[in-house]
């Protein structure tokens, strides 16, 4: 079966999940996110590639960071952009997802940037948009439910070959909450590929999926145990919002069993970088004197966040890689 | 169509352009030079090792900047722009390899002043082969040259990736 994310020719025409993306389709995003670096440093953070073209930031689900980063990029391409707020417009007046959707194409949309509660609501908009013949317009995936966050993904493997020089023989773990995690699972996609050495997913049963191991990574229990000899180590936030079960006893808990601290953090390689995709929860998921401490990498996460956004951008927009 | 065997030799030309370019960072030593990739660096970092008062080099990869994004998307290797001078109120000549449409000019020249205002911009190239599309002219040129449209002048650097590695032109008619 087709990947929906590439066009008859085998071009990336939409960002929906790291998953089936190629190693050279990833270099080259990679390649290309590093060439943008260096617009967002200069006084004049603007470059002309998507001049004239309008993003349309569709957001059913909240997110502050997510959305603002999305904008910071597609501005400093020189797009148009127009935010919606999915939860207060006509979806809550009872307009369908592809009602709104084609709206939305009438207004000429170049692109849509959707963030949707729903794993999968990215998907049936791509499905859409071939059905109907639209396909000039891209989608990027801004996270859906528990499926995947390919820009996080991305900008994750970014900072981790900027810090790391490349993944052969790099050791990772994930912490924390993987269950809720599209972020998890983005990242895992990317690092197979891309070639890690190993892959640790460490957490209590409850907030580790079942079958995670199908997707060819170590589950530990035990956090010191996982964190052995990793290069890099990925704190999840802990996802209390969308906790429906008694699947934690307290944070506090948490943070005694998981809780990223200096004292834990020396079962790693001594010059192990520290990453979150934010928001972080001081004290639960990670400790203030790890997130400050220099081998923390959170805020250029954020920096590389936006040139890796511009470079999926335009080479989505630009017939793909 | 020049014979192929017999295309003139890159470094001598280099070293013409190098003595025609040696009055202006005479009289105006805060000249700075910009390099457009790949060729115009490579000619650009040679010149300022030619050039007595060994001028600082920028390098612009246009590729952000041109007009013909929407027909043929990114390029896959787009190299990082470095101008390590503030350029605001200095003279800048830009260095390119081959001179053809003015449609690389057009966009360094955009990418330029978006780094800042430059007191003036020349242009140094080391081949001027025709097919303007724009108006836009060669302030100082090595070597002028009426190819075909099909033809492909291309200048390379032998090794690659040495800095002093021997740049040679080839010329195909594909």
């Amino acid at each position: 079966m087709l990947d929906p994310q590439l066009d008859a020719d085998g071009n990336l025409i939409h960002l929906l999940s790291t998953e089936g993306l190629s190693r050279e389709q990833l270099t080259r995003l990679l390649d290309t996110g590093a060439s943008f670096i260096g617009v967002s440093d200069r006084d004049m953070k603007k470059v002309p590639l998507l001049r004239g073209k309008s993003v349309f930031n569709l957001f059913f689900e909240n997110s502050t960071r997510t959305r603002t980063t999305f904008e910071i990029a597609a501005k400093r391409l020189s797009a148009d952009v127009i935010n919606l707020n999915m939860s207060t417009s006509s979806t809550a007046k009872g307009e369908t997802l592809l009602d709104t959707v084609d709206n939305l194409c009438a207004m000429h949309a170049d692109m849509f940037v959707v963030r949707h509660e729903s794993s999968g609501a990215p998907h049936l908009i791509v499905d859409h948009l071939r059905r109907t013949g639209r396909n000039d317009i891209h989608l990027i995936n801004a996270g859906d439910g528990r499926h995947g966050h390919p820009t996080q993904g991305l900008l994750d493997m970014y900072t981790i070959r900027h810090y790391k020089g490349g993944f052969e023989g790099l050791n990772v773990a994930l912490i924390g909450d993987i269950l809720h995690s599209r972020v998890a699972r983005s990242d895992i996609h990317a690092l197979k590929t891309l070639g890690a050495a190993s892959i640790r997913v460490i957490g209590p049963q409850t907030l580790i999926p079942t079958d995670i191991e199908a997707l060819g990574v170590e589950v530990h229990r035990d956090l010191e145990g996982g964190l052995k000899d990793c290069d890099v180590v990925i704190a999840l936030r802990l996802q209390r919002e969308r906790m429906t079960g008694a699947l934690l006893p307290s944070a506090t808990e948490f943070h005694d069993r998981y809780g990223l601290t200096h004292e834990r953090l020396k079962a790693a390689k001594p010059d192990a970088i520290v990453m979150h995709p934010g928001p972080m929860n001081r004290g639960v998921e990670i400790d203030s004197a790890v997130a400050d401490s220099p081998r923390a990498v959170i805020l250029p996460q954020v920096t590389f966040g936006i040139a890796m956004r511009m470079a999926v951008m335009s080479v989505l927009a630009g017939g793909g890689a | 169509m020049p014979d192929l065997k017999k295309l003139p030799d890159a470094e001598h030309q280099i070293a013409a352009l190098a003595e025609s370019l040696r009055p202006i960072f005479e009289q105006a030593p805060d000249t700075v030079l910009i390099g457009v990739f790949t060729g115009g660096v490579w000619i650009a970092e040679r010149l300022s090792q030619l050039l007595p008062s060994h001028p600082p080099v920028g390098s612009v990869d246009i590729s952000f900047y041109r007009d013909d994004f929407s027909e043929r998307g990114l390029s896959p290797n787009v190299q990082p722009t470095s101008v390590p001078v503030d350029i605001a109120g200095k003279p800048v000549i830009l260095v390119d390899d081959v001179l053809y449409t003015g449609r690389t000019t057009r966009a360094a020249l955009n990418e330029l002043f978006d780094y800042g205002r430059p007191a003036s911009v020349q242009l140094a190239v080391l081949a001027d082969r025709g097919g303007r599309q724009l108006p836009i002219a060669a302030d100082y040129c090595a070597w002028q040259v009426e190819l075909p449209e099909k033809a492909n002048l291309v200048l390379a650097r032998t090794p690659l990736d040495n800095p002093k590695g021997q740049l040679t032109w080839s010329l195909d008619d594909a």
